[in-house]
């Protein structure tokens, strides 16, 4: 009794204690260096596994933190990358193969030699039998319309220059990946504006902004890391930051300045601070004369009116652009007036176009207050100044339209006329989504592409001369660098590397091999062509088209029209059970589709050798640091086993057109198993003999990597997958595995990993100088003319030999060597300067533009989904789809920590309309448009703000697109079950951020 | 800095006769600075307090808010609250907090705690559970001013933020400042993270934010876990976040004013134990020993520690 008195009373005597902490976990842990899966800011990863390495322990992954020497993460992982662990080992992996037969309602698992052996014949059955050789001209074609394939978007670049050649080689053109959903119109808006469509700056040098304009995006949630570097502007360099959005979000939480806007009106509110900028004239204006095409004298047959630039063929809804050009001198240049007195001027034709748009304008379309518009007007003018930059900050927020292009143009216009495009500090950052979507799209992923941004040759192109002379430009003024003059070593050296030895000057290099095409087979195309029963197999890599693609349900009846389908996925995806009923979330008969399915568990991230490449261009290496759980593979020795069962059946049998399946390059160690590092070297590049420079100097030995593009040849002595990575992996060795993260100025970290093009860090930098070298602003100098050369703490995107004043213009990869204020010739389908159309569904029945065309005339618009398309009597609310922080599309709800932190689906409902419609928080809710409906939790919000648009009162809800029916969270709907399946106008990115509801309490 | 028991600077339930350990004065004491004009509400941080430390919280639901789960709990140890607020000119802002232990220099909870060394305060500041010598009374949620403590319905425990203790005791930070992708949350010397703050206030001051300030609180002799608020004037704009956070009066009547108390009763019985030993001698009964209190209040199921301790 006496020793439990002196307990209680706080007498124990103290002692000895073994354990007060908790032990540390990691102290002999292995440690391996990877990258983050999800999004494109390619946040460094320490994964730490059971076993120090020793033969006999099985690594297994136990704990992932931030890898703090990562020049952009620094040690930092948002809560979708803090929970990977949870991403590898989520119940939802898949461990082994698994089919389901037509008709069936279950999964059998299978061997890989049974899955692979099927698919290996389906594939060459389908191929044999739909093949076209030739077209109805008698064209030479070479193309496979009945089979397509969806490449991943979170995959190595290895295993996406090996989807590349197994697809083309059998002629496939149904081909895409994810960037077609997301980026496509950044692609076309900064390429055709600046010449390349890719983020400008890089993520740390966010921090040099003086003003950051958040519009089209919401980095604070899809970035999260990232946004580390806008916040470093704020703290760092007293930089003010805007939020532009349909929604007060969590970018907008911890910004100096919020403004709301319509979900669609975009276009319009950039038009508008072009208009601001040039009535007020405060613009750049030696940087304008100077590195712009304002003073370029266009043609007098162009005009615009009523909506509709010059050509248009309604019945086409296409334009001939022939008017949409410069005036040409004797000599075939393009007339300038550097007086800008000439009112064909670029200048003037945009000052008179975008005069429509007066602040009273702007904001009856976009319901953004009108002080609040010119605030954003005030406080982007103010970085005219040449000390001064702005950066703008978007994402889908703006591709996702149907005239997406055009509005990420307009952005890239406001850069240029504020001089901010080059500047550190300044651009265009596009911030991709997917951690190697800016890979894949490089690599040339897409329906009618090639790598390094070239384009798959088309039927009309029937000689390898016709398609080299439309695809190299002739420069438009006199010494420009005008880069693309290249493009005939850049797409031999392409050849060489698919054809190998067969490639040769007698055959064009294999031209004819390459499928040629008579339209774009783009996603929304292909899911059309699959509704209407013209397409049988589809293959579904690290892609989940049923929840990515509009029209969910739509889609689902596609996928049901196919005789096969196979998914390769290291979870368990939608895609792969759209056969399975799920009641309200997926409504089907099971016994009456008849499609069989191949499910095939791969490896992710953790479980590989690879690289990715990041928004801002970086190649950054990863090492594996545990085996694939169960039976799964690694991509590249899928499509390896697939593709060599595919040869063997065409050498054993013969079929149609065999010489492009037999003659793709695939000189793999293992080919049924290709290694990342051969793959690498193949995409780098080679010399095939000794190459010599103008002097007859050996510069690169035969056999030897290539050091960078500049070496490359026309004549087949070279070769290289993809031009723009060359450089990347050297003779000096694995360029994007380097981590010297020492910061050469204006956190500028060319050591670490590798960046394309030629390890360049900020696109354009050139142009942070004038004419005369001397930078607008001493503080911000990155490069500078020692007297022999330009050098700095970034790589000149210049001919480094080129001194000041030699007139050759910054923007290197455009003939006229500036920026593109009007964009004429071929460049886009649907205007060389911006205009505001409304979307495909919108509340908006009549412009305030006075103009009668509403829509984008050029958008494409299939007859099948006209009556999918609902009105405002019906659907009063404009909706928006969007991703949330603690969510990654719909692959972290496989992930229980990510389950945890949003575990259910919900919309969110401004407290006005809540009120209206006597919604409280909490409350189930049903959102549906003419396409479906959907049933979710609703968050009532005051942080979205009912709007005046043309007099109206205008209600909006979010729906944010991430949960499903498998996964750790709870089941909910598809969110695009809800989207309509129209695309941009240039490159057919559908409009998922704005579209017609209706909301009723359930 | 070490984290040997020697680090131990308060133990619950000990007193103060017997001195703990002080040989080692020359330690830094920690803090972790939040400061939610840079918090974008991410999460990231409850994502990687669950990993670091083998937590799995259930699968909730939505219940009409962003925050998720939506109270901390024995298995979320820290939690994002959200809280929209509109000024009286109409400006809306998103109120975003970092919710979690405050890690208090006069710790309410270990002020309040009757099983001996199952709450410790270490020299550098952390204030840590001993999951192992708890007895899952609650008197810790009675004693926290910040109400964090919570019992597990699975082990009747009481668990709650470590500050990584694990983690600091080898030299590194906690496992959500290193994720926190918008630097809202430092880590180092209380001293620093005073010095950085005062910089972030006058930065937000600068922006027009004259209600900035620093969240310390002296009704608990200043935390561990310090807020940059920017309504310093209104901490309760921030869920409810004590404007003047103190122990229960009753919690300090008890373990102050009154021990002194029961101890006196404690001397006495022993003193008339001892008089009946030295007059009757030892009892020499073979009855089992009584019980311990500490096994009686864990209830059922539970066997007894196996840790060394005596009673």
């Amino acid at each position: 009794m006496g020793g439990a008195s002196a307990i209680a009373l706080g007498f124990a005597p103290p002692q000895a204690f073994a354990q007060e902490t908790r032990q540390y976990k990691l102290l002999r842990a292995r440690e391996t260096r990877n990258n983050c899966t999800y999004c494109s800011v390619g946040c460094g990863l320490l994964m730490y596994s059971l076993g120090d390495g020793a033969k006999n322990a099985k690594p297994n992954i136990f704990h992932i933190e931030g890898d703090p020497d990562h020049p952009v993460s620094r040690g930092s992982l948002c809560p979708k990358g803090a929970g990977l662990i949870d991403f590898i080992h989520s119940e939802g992996r898949l461990q082994y193969p698994s089919y389901r037969a037509p008709g069936s309602k279950e999964w059998t698992r299978i061997t890989w030699d049974e899955a692979t052996d099927r698919i290996a014949r389906l594939l060459k059955d389908d191929r044999d039998k739909n093949f076209i050789a030739k077209n109805e001209k008698g064209e030479t074609v070479n193309r496979w319309l009945s089979t397509g394939m969806l490449a991943s978007s979170a995959a190595s670049n290895e295993t996406g220059l090996l989807d590349f050649k197994f697809a083309r080689s059998m002629g496939m053109l149904g081909m895409d990946c994810q960037a077609r959903l997301c980026h496509g119109p950044t692609v076309s808006a900064l390429g055709s504006t600046l010449g390349r469509g890719a983020m400008t700056n890089n993520w740390v040098d966010i921090k040099n902004a003086n003003v950051v304009l958040i519009m089209g995006g919401n980095p604070a949630e899809a970035h999260p890391v990232g946004f580390k570097w806008v916040m470093e502007a704020k703290i760092r360099n007293g930089a003010k930051v805007m939020v532009v959005d349909p929604r007060f979000n969590r970018s907008a939480a911890v910004a100096d300045f919020y403004a709301p806007i319509r979900a669609g009106s975009d276009g319009a509110f950039l038009l508008g601070v072009i208009n601001y900028l040039l009535t007020h004239d405060q613009i750049q204006h030696d940087y304008v004369k100077s590195y712009t095409n304002a003073s370029f004298v266009v043609r007098e047959d162009f005009s615009f009116h009523d909506g509709l630039f010059s050509g248009y063929d309604a019945e086409k809804r296409s334009y001939d652009k022939s008017s949409w050009a410069y005036e040409r001198d004797a000599q075939g240049y393009a007339v300038t007036d550097p007086t800008l007195q000439n009112p064909r001027c670029v200048i003037n034709l945009l000052r008179q176009h975008a005069a429509r748009y007066t602040p009273d304008v702007v904001t009856q379309i976009t319901g953004t207050p009108e002080k609040d518009f010119l605030h954003v007007c005030e406080t982007l003018a103010a970085t005219s100044a040449r000390d001064l930059t702005s950066t703008i900050l978007f994402a889908l927020g703006w591709t996702h339209h149907t005239n997406g292009t055009q509005i990420i143009r307009t952005a890239a216009m406001i850069q240029l006329l504020l001089g901010n495009v080059g500047m550190p500090g300044g651009g265009l950052n596009a911030l991709r989504g997917h951690s190697n979507i800016q890979g894949f799209t490089d690599l040339g992923l897409l329906s009618v592409r090639l790598p390094g941004y070239m384009n798959l040759p088309k039927d009309s192109q029937q000689t390898l001369d016709s398609y080299l002379q439309a695809a190299t430009p002739h420069a438009d003024e006199p010494g420009q660098a005008n880069y693309w003059h290249n493009t005939p070593k850049f797409f031999i050296s392409l050849m060489k590397t698919l054809w190998g030895d067969h490639a040769t000057p007698t055959n064009n290099w294999g031209y004819d091999w390459l499928p040629k095409w008579d339209r774009s087979y783009d996603m929304l195309a292909y899911f059309e062509m699959m509704h209407q029963g013209k397409v049988n197999g589809y293959i579904a890599q690290g892609f989940n088209p049923l929840a990515a693609m509009p029209d969910k349900n739509r889609m689902r009846d596609a996928l049901s029209k196919l005789r096969f389908l196979i998914t390769m996925d290291p979870l368990d995806t939608e895609t792969a059970n759209f056969w399975q009923n799920e009641g309200a979330f997926n409504d089907v008969k099971s016994e009456d589709i008849q499609t069989e399915v191949f499910r095939l568990p791969a490896s992710c991230f953790a479980e590989e050798n690879g690289s990715i490449v990041n928004s801002a261009r970086w190649l950054q290496w990863h090492y594996e640091g545990a085996r694939p759980p169960g039976e799964a593979w690694n991509d590249g020795h899928i499509i390896g086993t697939i593709f060599t069962k595919l040869r063997a059946l065409y050498a054993k049998e013969g079929g149609v057109c065999p010489e492009p399946v037999l003659n793709m390059q695939w000189n793999y160690r293992d080919p049924e198993d290709p290694m990342p590092e051969e793959v690498a070297k193949e995409a780098n590049g080679y010399a095939l003999a000794d190459i010599t420079d103008d002097k007859g100097r050996i510069v690169v030995r035969k056999g030897e990597l290539l050091p960078d593009f500049s070496v490359m040849k026309d004549d087949g002595t070279t070769a290289s997958y993809c031009w723009i990575f060359a450089g990347s992996w050297t003779e000096s060795g694995n360029q994007m595995a380097r981590r010297d993260n020492t910061d050469t100025g204006l956190g500028t970290t060319p050591g670490w990993a590798w960046a394309w093009p030629a390890n360049r860090r900020i696109l354009y930098n050139r142009a942070s100088l004038d004419v005369q070298g001397r930078p607008w602003d001493p503080k911000r100098q990155i490069i500078a003319w020692d007297g022999q050369r330009w050098e700095g703490g970034d790589v000149p995107d210049y001919p480094v030999t080129s001194p000041p004043n030699s007139g050759v213009g910054p923007f290197i990869m455009h003939s006229e060597g500036v920026g593109l204020l009007f964009a004429g010739g071929n460049k886009l389908v649907d205007g060389p300067f911006p205009e505001h159309y409304e979307p495909t569904e919108t509340p908006v029945l009549s412009s305030a533009l006075g103009k009668t065309t509403l829509r984008n005339p050029a958008a494409r618009f299939y007859a099948d989904e006209k009556p999918r398309m609902g009105d405002p009597a019906q659907y009063p609310y404009v909706a928006t789809t969007y991703s949330i922080t603690e969510l990654f599309r719909h692959w972290t709800k496989h992930s229980r920590l990510n389950a945890i932190m949003q575990p259910e689906q919900f919309v969110e409902i401004g407290d006005k309309l809540a009120g209206k419609l006597g919604i409280a928080a909490g409350d189930m809710v049903r959102v549906s448009s003419h396409r479906g409906y959907i049933e979710a939790k609703a968050v009532v919000t005051k942080r979205l703000k009912r709007l005046s648009v043309m007099g109206k009162d205008l209600d909006q809800v979010g729906v944010p697109c991430h949960w499903g029916f498998k996964g750790a969270t709870r089941k909910g709907y598809l969110a695009n079950t809800l989207t309509p399946a129209i695309g941009d106008a240039n490159s057919q990115t559908p409009e998922f951020k704005a579209f017609l509801v209706n909301v009723e309490k359930v | 800095m070490g984290m040997q028991s020697q680090d131990i600077i308060r133990r619950s339930a000990t007193n103060g006769l017997t001195p703990l350990p002080q040989a080692r004065s020359h330690e830094q004491e920690v803090a972790k600075l939040i400061d939610v004009s840079l918090c974008t509400g991410c999460k990231g941080c409850q994502v990687a307090c669950s990993e670091w430390n083998d937590l799995r919280d259930e699968v909730g639901h939505n219940v009409g808010v962003y925050d998720n789960p939506a109270n901390l709990t024995p298995e979320t140890w820290t939690v994002i609250r959200f809280d929209e607020r509109e000024d009286e000119a109409g400006k809306l802002e998103w109120l975003l907090r970092k919710e979690g232990c405050m890690h208090c220099a006069e710790p309410g909870c270990l002020k309040a705690c009757p099983s001996p060394g199952a709450i410790l305060q270490f020299a550098n500041g952390i204030v840590d559970f001993q999951s192992e010598q708890c007895i899952g009374c609650g008197y810790c949620i009675a004693g926290c001013p910040f109400d964090i403590p919570r019992i597990s319905q699975k082990d009747n425990r009481a668990y709650k933020c470590t500050l990584c203790s694990d983690r600091v005791a080898v030299g590194q930070e906690p496992a959500c400042v290193k994720t926190c992708p918008t630097g809202a949350i430092s880590f180092g010397s209380k001293a620093e993270m005073k010095d950085l703050a005062a910089t972030r206030v006058e930065e937000l001051k600068g922006r027009g934010h004259d209600g900035a300030g620093l969240y310390d609180p002296a009704g608990v002799g200043g935390t561990h876990v310090m807020y940059v608020l920017t309504h310093a004037d209104q901490p309760s704009l921030y869920h409810r976040l004590p404007d003047d956070p103190h122990i229960s009066p009753v919690v300090r009547g008890w373990k102050e004013w009154l021990k002194p108390v029961g101890a006196l009763g404690f001397i006495a019985t022993l003193a008339g134990a001892f008089a009946h030993y030295m007059g009757v001698g030892a009892n020499t009964t073979d009855e089992t020993p009584p019980t311990e209190p500490e096994k009686e209040l864990e209830g059922a199921g539970q066997g007894p520690n196996d840790n060394g301790r005596d009673a």
